[in-house]
């Protein structure tokens, strides 16, 4: 499967990278190499193989439901850019 | 040819834990913003989830009261987009494997008929942070209290037929996740979100036509009303030969009409995949039924029971058995009076009345159970009439007095002296000549105000029944 530069396009506008016009030609080449190996394994019949979640062999291990956090809000936030009445602010979202 | 609609909802249930989903800030609702948000919260580099054991016993424990397949392995996800308020740029949540698979749940609808909704899972995920759009320095202030605080997403099969289903089937979701104790469900404080996917076909097409899902619903009343609106809105679209785009509306409930959100075109693209930083989850025989073990009577079963052991209408004891904290407060009702229907018909009409009307839960009444209990028992053993039950109901409302010291006080005790009963009757038949003559001549109506006068000389305290009964006999004679 050959990816196109609109994709590629697509693909960087939602990760939100910056991606250039050329860089784009070039990228598109090399996700389809991979995508190529994709491709092979998709040849392979997993009929009886079921999807594998993790690579480790593990299960997850579970916390008790207890409160361990304590405020840190001065500290955390004396490395936010802008703060306001305790607020994280960020550029306006909507418009 | 007429339309049908076609609902199904997802709700997002706040799960109850005391610490959030995956990490130990505190869960607590009001806090000063940002003060339950930890590095974890913020997705500071190199900190790891781990997974709270009681959100997933929650999920499980919910599971179990719609009869749902229990994910014996279930995994997490990241579903992936930008947004401030979603530090992380993924929301962890389960696609393929949910915790709770198929299930069902039974709704009863206003004429008492039921019906079984199928479920078709609910899914663990972490909720996001709070975005405040008000004037921050022309910014977006974030709040992250929220944000990692475990939810269950509920997904139910497109099988609601239309808004009063719809209510319907979110109050009994409401009313087990109560009973469960897995949430306080309060739709004001986000702790119950509604979404509702709304489609409109052709009556008796089977294929479902193209859906708008529609956000933003905090309430009971908001839903119907929701619900209705965006039907009619595709049904004018269609007879007017346009399309239905396939989007995400939200509800102004001021305006009482919904409005597009964003096309889903470009942005729903969230490139699920196996969040690598959880393992799955596995969940063994003993760890179920355990779970199981710690199920309350659920709404249908206490229903049952109330309608077998107590001799309870359908429809009352539904209506009694909704909510786990009614149900405990009628069965406290009656074991201090003895009389169930009696018991029922206080709780469900003249209490319940009282808290509709000062916006109280049951928890709130100002008449505790034992109180409402005695007040019953004294029209039982013929202490008062009902009537005069409800002027003792009325004097409990603004006191702390149990009924005997009210009755006593103002001494409101039924007359049951047949004695003073019989000079009551002689009286009044000999004060009203004229009313006797037409009653003999045939004029039975009369006779209700021969009762009228002598319950309001015996200032409504005479026994209703020897009152008839002596009535009766004195005017034949």
């Amino acid at each position: 499967m050959a990816l196109e530069q609109t994709d590629v396009e697509k693909i960087a506008h939602l990760a939100r990278l910056h991606v250039s016009t050329e860089e784009a030609t070039e990228v598109a080449k090399r996700i389809s190499s991979i995508l190529e190996l994709i491709d092979q394994m998709q040849g392979i019949d997993t009929e009886n193989v079921a999807p594998m979640a993790h690579s480790f062999d593990a299960i997850q291990r579970l916390r008790p439901d207890v409160v361990t956090e304590t405020d840190q809000r001065e500290y955390l936030q004396k490395i936010a850019p802008s703060t306001q009445d305790g607020l994280y602010l960020v550029p306006k979202v909507i418009e | 040819m007429g339309w049908e609609t076609v609902i199904g909802l997802e709700v997002h249930v706040q799960l109850a834990t005391h610490s959030k989903l995956f990490s130990g800030s505190s869960t607590t609702f009001g806090a000063a913003p940002n003060t339950q948000a930890s590095v974890f919260d913020l997705a500071m580099p190199g900190t790891l989830p781990v997974l709270n054991e009681q959100a997933l016993r929650m999920a499980v424990k919910f599971g179990l009261a719609v009869d749902a397949e229990i994910g014996r392995r279930s995994v997490f996800d990241r579903k992936n987009y930008f947004y401030p308020d979603l530090p992380k740029g993924y929301q962890v949540s389960q696609l393929d494997f949910p915790t709770v698979g198929k299930g069902s749940l039974e709704i009863t609808l206003e004429d008492g008929s039921t019906r079984v909704i199928g479920i078709t899972r609910a899914h663990i995920e972490e909720d996001a942070g709070k975005s405040l759009h008000e004037d921050y320095q022309g910014q977006t202030g974030i709040d992250l209290n929220r944000a990692g605080t475990p939810l269950l997403e509920i997904v139910s099969e497109p099988e609601l037929a239309n808004a009063k289903e719809a209510v319907a089937y979110l109050k009994k979701l409401h009313s087990i996740i109560r009973y469960l104790g897995i949430s306080d469900g309060n739709m004001s404080q986000g702790s119950m979100r509604c979404d509702a996917n709304v489609s409109v076909r052709k009556t008796g097409s089977t294929e479902l036509g193209t859906r708008a899902e529609i956000k933003n619903i905090n309430s009971f009343r908001f839903v119907e009303k929701a619900i209705l609106h965006e039907a009619q809105r595709q049904i004018d679209i269609l007879e007017d030969g346009g399309r239905i785009v396939q989007e995400t509306r939200l509800y102004d409930a001021d305006r009482d009409e919904t409005r597009s959100m964003r096309s889903k075109e470009v942005a729903n693209d969230y490139r699920y995949f196996p969040e690598p930083d959880l393992l799955p989850v596995v969940i063994d025989e003993a760890y179920i039924e355990a779970v199981r073990a710690e199920l309350p009577e659920l709404p249908n079963a206490k229903r049952e029971r109330f309608v077998a052991q107590y001799s309870l209408s359908e429809y009352d004891a539904g209506v009694i058995a909704s909510s786990r904290e009614m149900a405990e407060y009628f069965e406290e009702v009656v074991t201090i009076c003895a009389d169930a229907k009696l018991s029922s018909n206080w709780v469900t009409v003249d209490l319940q009345a009282v808290l509709n009307k000062q916006d109280l839960e049951i928890e709130q009444s100002p008449i505790s159970a034992m109180r409402l209990g005695e007040l019953i028992a004294r029209i039982k053993d013929q202490t008062i009439s009902s009537k005069i039950a409800k002027t003792v109901f009325e004097a409990m409302l603004d006191s702390t007095q149990s009924a005997d010291e009210i009755i006593e006080s103002q001494g409101l005790k039924q007359v049951t002296d047949s004695d003073a009963i019989e000079k009551l009757v002689d009286e009044v038949i000999a004060g009203n000549p004229e009313q006797v003559e037409q009653y003999r001549a045939g004029k039975e109506k009369v006779f209700a105000f021969f009762i009228g006068q002598a319950m309001k000389a015996s200032r409504g305290k005479a026994n209703p029944e020897q009152l008839n009964a002596l009535l009766k006999q004195k005017l034949k004679a």
